[in-house]
């Protein structure tokens, strides 16, 4: 038996105990939704930071850099600092005035059906979106590690999406939560290994090693150049890139106080403060990640080097490549196990955030006006819901396959996260004239243009060569809209929106319901407290 | 386990208390208080994360500058951020025992006034 599927097997082992023991937990809403809110700080840090070290990051943004240098860590600063938003402005808000999803606060003062009804149908984009990013990174992997070996893509995501729907189905948040810790744990150890062995393969001499990264060599248009992989500019160049560059900005650092499936895990906590301390241990975790994939990029360019990476894989494989010519297969195996398992434990997260808005969102609160009309049929029905998105994500990873980078893909999620979510969550907690309609608008200009603005973006429309090539656009023209990231338009967009809409209608909402909120988010009184399990 | 004091609220407060508490001089504190702390660290670290996409964008030349060895000015003040979002982090940690003081005592006051009501009964 191979070594890679040795260690992914235990892993496997190791999560599917870890869903039995929470099944049994795992009855009532709130330990279903919520892992009964008793997740502790550090628990819970690690979790949020294995939600946010995904695929997409592990396998996207170390491939990023190691074909395009410094441009691709940008990718990185961006998601760490977005934590800093979410511990200033978000976090405490939420835990002290929702129960389950990110709509329960915009839902609190507005009218709920609209608001949630929206909510809900941008949350399963946002989770789509996300989850097509995740699945590529694993067709990617299953073509570099599996070549010959008789298990095909498709059986791999089929596996894949099975384990995920079982833990989601069965365990809940609980199991989820956990198995995203183990997961987290896992990767942050294997990311180290690496780091020193690249250190170790330079004896130790950073300097040495940042000179390597200065003259990386490879092949363009048939030419061998010689680049500086410190240098910015090789992915955003003029004349778009500037602009291009502060978009991707905005679009990560708003987005991630948007990402449905992170929102979800500070309900998990027992209140405000351990919320507040588990984003700081969660900036702890995703920043040493984060610093380290920049060591990680740039020595699968000098090691590896782009050419062997772009003919070996492409785009997403620069880390797991890098593995194999450090550790040989036995650290390509453990490497692409770990990678499995990220995926598959971001998944679950995604499934579980998707599947909650659904049952509670819009069937209870939408459809039945928040009756239950049985007791936990919310529990019930999102279990049927994740069993509905297990599907639909397998068949839609295995109708889309390996194509394009997933830390981009990611990050294009981001942007409608940070359109359409930020504005309407900021503005609900802190902007006492914010109403319905302004809600309504502020939802649907942000999700309209963010996505509208992708799909006529460089990364959709553009004319391939008549050689048949890996990588196809979409639409073959010229692009109408120039930037590959939307959130310099959409996101002040999303704001306008909301705001305008606002202060154009005469509905307000009432005051003490804005009173009510703030000295709820502010104090905790009467917030969802922990169950005992 | 410590039991935080909403813990022991057995019903949500009325819409009066809820607005009284809002409108006391200790909540209004409170507001105060954390608005000093968070908008100045808001805006400065927003400030100076998009320091970074702008001068890459539109000062490359300095940027590429070899500081120490091979590394460039950029990639310093990339990793300079994730300092200094650790720092705010620990500020803020720091800042909040205060805040948790504040509305401590706030819960205490508004608790208190229920029970002496529902006493009175």
């Amino acid at each position: 038996m191979p070594f890679s599927l040795l260690v992914f097997l235990l892993f496997v082992a190791a999560t599917l105990g870890i869903t039995l023991w929470a099944a049994k937990r795992s009855n009532v809403a709130s330990a279903y939704f919520a892992a009964g809110r008793q997740i502790t700080a550090w628990q819970n840090g690690f979790a949020v930071a294995g939600d946010f070290m995904s695929g997409a990051s592990f396998l996207g943004i170390v491939g990023l850099i190691s074909l395009q240098g410094f441009d691709g860590f940008l990718f990185s600063v961006g998601g760490f600092i977005a934590y800093v938003t979410i511990l200033l402005l978000i976090a405490e808000p939420l835990r002290n005035t929702g129960k389950f999803t990110m709509a329960d606060v915009l839902a609190y003062r507005l009218r709920p059906r609209p608001v949630r009804a929206l909510a809900a149908l941008s949350t399963l984009t946002i989770a789509t979106f996300y989850m097509i990013a995740q699945m590529i990174s694993a067709g990617a992997l299953v073509n570099l590690l599996l070549a010959g070996s008789g298990i095909t893509y498709n059986m791999a995501v089929v596996a894949v999406g099975v384990l995920m729907m079982v833990y989601v189905v069965c365990g809940g948040m609980l199991a989820t939560t956990w198995v995203q810790i183990v997961k987290a744990f896992l990767l942050l150890s294997c990311t180290v290994v690496i780091v020193v062995l690249v250190l170790a393969h330079f004896d130790f001499r950073l300097g040495n090693f940042f000179a390597s990264a200065s003259q990386v060599k490879y092949h363009q248009a048939g030419e061998i150049v010689v680049t500086d992989f410190l240098q910015p500019g090789l992915r955003y160049a003029p004349p778009n890139g500037p602009i291009d560059l502060i978009s991707l900005g905005l679009a990560l650092l708003f987005g991630c106080s948007g990402l449905p499936h992170i929102l979800m895990r500070f309900y998990t906590v027992p209140d405000a403060r351990t919320a507040r301390e588990s984003v700081v241990w969660a900036m702890v975790l995703i920043g040493s990640f984060f610093i380290m994939t920049s060591i990680l990029g740039l020595g699968a360019a000098v090691i590896v080097g782009p050419d062997y990476i772009l003919s070996h894989g492409g785009t997403n494989m620069g880390g797991p490549l890098l593995a194999r010519a450090l550790g040989g297969d036995a650290l390509l195996g453990v490497v692409s196990a770990v990678a499995f398992a990220t995926i598959l434990a971001v998944v679950a997260g995604l499934t579980i955030s998707a599947s909650t808005s659904f049952a509670h969102d819009f069937w209870i609160n939408v459809i039945h006006r928040g009756v239950e009309r049985r007791s936990n049929e919310t529990v019930l029905v999102a279990r049927i819901a994740a069993l509905g998105v297990g599907g639909a994500s397998i068949l839609l990873a295995i109708a889309l396959g390996p194509s394009s980078n997933s830390g981009v893909l990611a990050t294009l999620a981001m942007a409608v996260a940070a359109s359409a979510h930020f504005p309407v969550i900021l503005l609900s907690i802190f902007w006492r004239r914010f109403n319905t309609a302004g809600a309504v608008a502020g939802l649907s200009a942000g999700l309209i243009g963010s996505i509208g603005l992708i799909l006529i973006s460089p990364t959709f429309m553009g004319i391939d060569p008549p050689v048949a090539t890996s990588v196809r656009h979409l639409f073959q023209t010229t692009p109408w809209f120039p930037l590959e990231n939307p959130g310099i338009v959409s996101v002040p967009l999303g704001f306008l929106a909301a705001i305008a809409a606002s202060l154009l209608t005469r509905e307000g909402t009432s005051d003490s319901k804005f009173n009510e909120l703030r000295v709820r988010a502010n104090t905790g009184l009467g917030a969802e407290q922990a169950v005992a399990h | 386990m410590k039991q935080l004091p909403g813990g022991c609220l057995q019903q949500r407060p009325q819409e009066a208390e809820w607005n009284r508490i809002a409108a006391s001089r200790e909540f209004q504190h409170l507001l105060a208080v954390k608005k000093t702390f968070i908008v100045p660290a808001f805006l400065f670290f927003l400030t100076y994360y998009l320091l970074l996409p702008i001068l890459i964008g539109y000062a490359p030349r300095l940027m590429s500058k070899k500081v120490i060895g091979s590394v460039t000015l950029a990639y310093l003040f990339a990793l300079s951020q994730f300092v200094v979002g650790w720092i705010v982090a620990w500020l803020y940690l720091r800042a909040s025992s205060r805040f948790d003081k504040l509305a401590e005592e706030i819960l205490h006051h508004a608790l208190g006034d229920v029970d002496d009501k529902e006493g009175a009964q």
